[in-house]
């Protein structure tokens, strides 16, 4: 993974020293709330209902086993002894002493991490495939893309103060792990007619209030034009983008207001100016690559797991759900689920933490991955070790075999944390899960992507949802909204409306009806999502409100 | 007013003139509105003469006549509009501006450095601010990535990495 040199190691130094002074004259009536408020939110720090909470940035979503035991030691000093990860692949603190953040972020930058532009309106952590590097389906990998970007985008002098928010995703792989379409910016590496890879760049997709798709506004970028058309697509937002309304401000807005074609010509017109100037050669990007990397595969390949898994139905079930085929012969990628019955999504104590960094070091080469659905993985596991893996995973709670299926649900911290919450996202989500938590079941329902928000916000990407679950308020009261047919990965769409909303009492009733009438209504092995695009929502309207 | 100009606490000789308020010899900025109304009016005024910028104009628009103010000022309505910022290098770096740049307005501080970066070398505050403490903030960070105004070249063309 990249190691810090000593220009990036005194950039997050002097960003600590920075805050802590900041922090100060804030607490000294030096700074106003107003005045405090931007420069808080670009160290990740928000105050929310209970306390302060502090989202801290993993670039791209890869940690070191030294990263996770620093997490772990903040999330037992400063915080109740847990973490939590998110969407987007940072992990966020919800108990923390505002005058304890300087120390906070002084204690991650001695590990090479930060929380900057973890929120704010600026040009936010880049986020990519959690399989990045080691997917059998890969064009290249994006990492070392994701890395210059974040570099270029760290205190960025003129794309400091956007509109609003921007988030800029990279996908590598034929199969979009990283939800590009509902970026801002989207950037998917192909591979053009002469065999070169380069970018095709997406513009305009986000989930939030109004969810859109984003759209092809280049089908191919050369790699040494990536920093030059970004800054260009950045200085179009940056001058044009609406500043009269948060909710009509992101870059989808603009776009949709200017129409594609002439946002396109707006961008590219500002990139014949600025070309020359800002080229990525290709000697940085060889030496950001070299971070990147294989680690020292074993090349002999011992018995595999197979007779393991004869012997032993639950591990069986585990190997099929939480692993991954992987690039190297007799190598796995292992998803750590952060989805326990009874747990927060997302949520994990600080002793998960250190074992977790443990294990990454025994066997995963002291790398560990953050992925956008909420759970962890280990991207190099030599397969002659899985049991033994799988064992002391699920000795501490992180071997519950639902990757990719209805209990791997997204859920946002609603009411439980959040002071923008309509609903209590997380009991909902128990509920669904305590009524199809049966391995067959599970297993029979197949992939199925469950995403919960509490609000029109869309912090869980119900949109995108093969469910959408939204809490809204009614009269007071908690109601949620269902959606059908969402998918943010190359197939990207919106979930279509099912009907009314349905009161707290019934949703995980009706998520239970809708299961039900997929079972009955599929065709040969056709999944769920297939199923509701064959059929549309109508069937599974009439036998949601069917009773109502 | 004290503003902070090319790294020191200096006292301001301009006046900002609002839109209906007559010319006197003193220097003067005036908004591009104005100047656009009144040229050749202004033009003979005789004294310094300088132009307002809001986030609004497009400097492509008027870029050729630049040369003729000795002051570009760019007004910042509160510390998040952000517009000013691109304004700036548009100047500097597109159409060559080398009079003095000034940001006035809401912003703080702590936005010194951002906007110093983007090749402004003067900072009027319109409000009681501390320009001490904004001072040193003008070289908050040793480390800078990215090209700008004020340093042609990314880090990785800049420093062996
Ligand atoms: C703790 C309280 C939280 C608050 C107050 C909050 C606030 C918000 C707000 C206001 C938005 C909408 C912004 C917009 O549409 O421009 C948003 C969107 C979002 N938030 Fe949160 N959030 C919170 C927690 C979280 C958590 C825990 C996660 C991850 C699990 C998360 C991930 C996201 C994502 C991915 C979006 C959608 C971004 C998009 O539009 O593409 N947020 N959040
Ligand atoms: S979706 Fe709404 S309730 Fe949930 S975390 Fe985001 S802002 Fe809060």
């Amino acid at each position: 993974m990249y190691q810090y040199d000593q220009y990036d190691q005194r950039l997050v130094d002097e960003r600590v020293a920075q805050f802590r002074s900041q922090t100060r004259r804030f607490l000294q009536g030096e700074l106003s709330e107003d005045q405090f408020r931007p420069l808080r939110l670009m160290n990740g720090l928000y105050l929310q209902r209970h306390a302060p909470m502090l989202r801290v940035a993993i670039p791209y979503g890869v940690l070191s086993s030294r990263q996770l035991h620093k997490l772990a030691e903040i999330a037992r000093r400063y915080d109740k002894s847990v973490a939590h990860f998110t969407t987007r692949q940072n992990i966020q603190f919800n108990w923390p002493r505002l005058e304890d953040v300087p120390d906070i972020l002084a204690e991650l930058a001695t590990v090479q991490m930060h929380a900057i532009q973890t929120s704010g309106n600026c040009i936010r952590n880049v986020t990519s495939d959690p399989l990045a590097g080691v997917c059998p389906d890969e064009i290249e990998d994006p990492r070392p893309y994701c890395e210059i970007i974040r570099q270029w985008s760290t205190l960025h002098p003129e794309f400091s103060y956007l509109p609003r928010k921007f988030k800029i995703a990279v996908s590598g792989a034929r199969k979009d792990r990283a939800a590009t379409q509902v970026h801002d910016i989207g950037l998917q590496m192909v591979e053009n007619e002469t065999g070169e890879t380069g970018f095709e760049v997406l513009v305009g997709g986000g989930l939030g209030r109004t969810p859109i798709i984003g759209q092809t506004i280049r089908p191919f970028l050369a790699k040494t034009d990536l920093l030059s058309y970004l800054e260009a697509i950045l200085r179009v937002y940056n001058r044009f983008g609406r500043r009269d309304n948060k909710y009509k401000a992101r870059i989808k807005i603009l776009l949709k207001e200017t129409g594609i074609e002439d946002f396109t010509r707006r961008v590219e017109a500002e990139w014949v100016q600025i070309r020359q100037r800002l080229v990525l050669d290709t000697g940085e990007i060889e030496r950001v690559k070299r971070h990147f990397t294989a680690p020292d595969y074993k090349t002999v390949a011992g018995p595999g797991p197979d007779a393991q898994a004869a012997a032993d139905p639950r591990f069986a079930v585990w190997l099929r759900n939480n692993t991954t085929p992987h690039k190297i012969p007799g190598y796995r990628a292992v998803f750590l689920s952060l989805k326990a019955c009874g747990v927060p999504p997302g949520d994990i104590a600080d002793t998960q933490l250190d074992a977790v960094a443990d294990l990454a070091e025994r066997y995963s080469f002291g790398e560990v991955r953050a992925t956008h659905t909420q759970n962890l993985v280990f991207a190099d596991v030599h397969q002659d070790d899985l049991h033994e893996l799988w064992q002391r995973l699920d000795s501490i709670g992180l071997a519950t075999p639902n990757i990719g299926k209805a209990t791997d649900m997204i859920c946002c911290p609603g009411l439980d944390y959040c002071s923008l919450a309509n609903a209590s996202s997380i009991s909902v989500a128990e509920d669904i899960y305590s009524r199809i938590d049966d391995l067959d079941y599970l297993h029979d329902l197949g992939d199925l992507r469950i995403n919960i928000s509490g609000c029109m916000n869309g912090c869980a990407h119900q949109s995108v949802g093969h469910i959408g679950i939204l809490g809204v308020d009614k009269k007071g009261e908690e109601w949620y909204q269902l959606t059908l047919g969402g998918s943010s990965s190359n197939d990207a769409s919106l979930g279509e409306r099912l009907g009314p909303a349905i009161d707290k009492a019934h949703v995980a009733e009706a998520v239970e009806t809708i299961l039900q009438t997929y079972i009955e209504l599929r065709q040969d092995g056709e999944s769920f999502l297939d199923t509701v695009r064959r059929l549309g929502i109508n069937p599974f309207q009439e036998r949601v409100y069917a009773h109502h | 007013m004290p503003i902070i100009k090319d790294g020191a606490i200096v006292t301001d000789t301009w006046h900002h003139l609002a839109d209906d308020e007559p010319v006197s010899a003193a220097p003067c900025t005036v908004s591009l509105a104005r100047w656009k109304r009144e040229k050749s009016e202004l033009a003979a005024h005789g004294g310094a003469l300088g132009l307002r910028l809001s986030g609004d104009d497009r400097v492509e628009d008027f870029a050729g006549e630049l040369d003729q103010f000795p002051l570009v000022v760019v007004e910042f309505p509160s510390m998040g509009d952000g517009r000013g910022f691109s304004i700036a290098r548009l100047l500097r770096e597109r159409y060559d501006y080398r009079g003095e740049l000034r940001a006035r307005g809401a912003f703080i501080p702590d936005q010194v450095f951002y906007l110093r970066r983007v090749g402004f070398n003067a900072f009027e505050f319109t409000y009681d601010a501390n320009l001490q403490t904004a001072l040193p903030l003008l070289n908050e960070f040793s480390v800078t990535y990215q090209a700008a105004a004020d340093e042609p070249l990314p880090l990785y063309r800049r420093c062996a990495r």
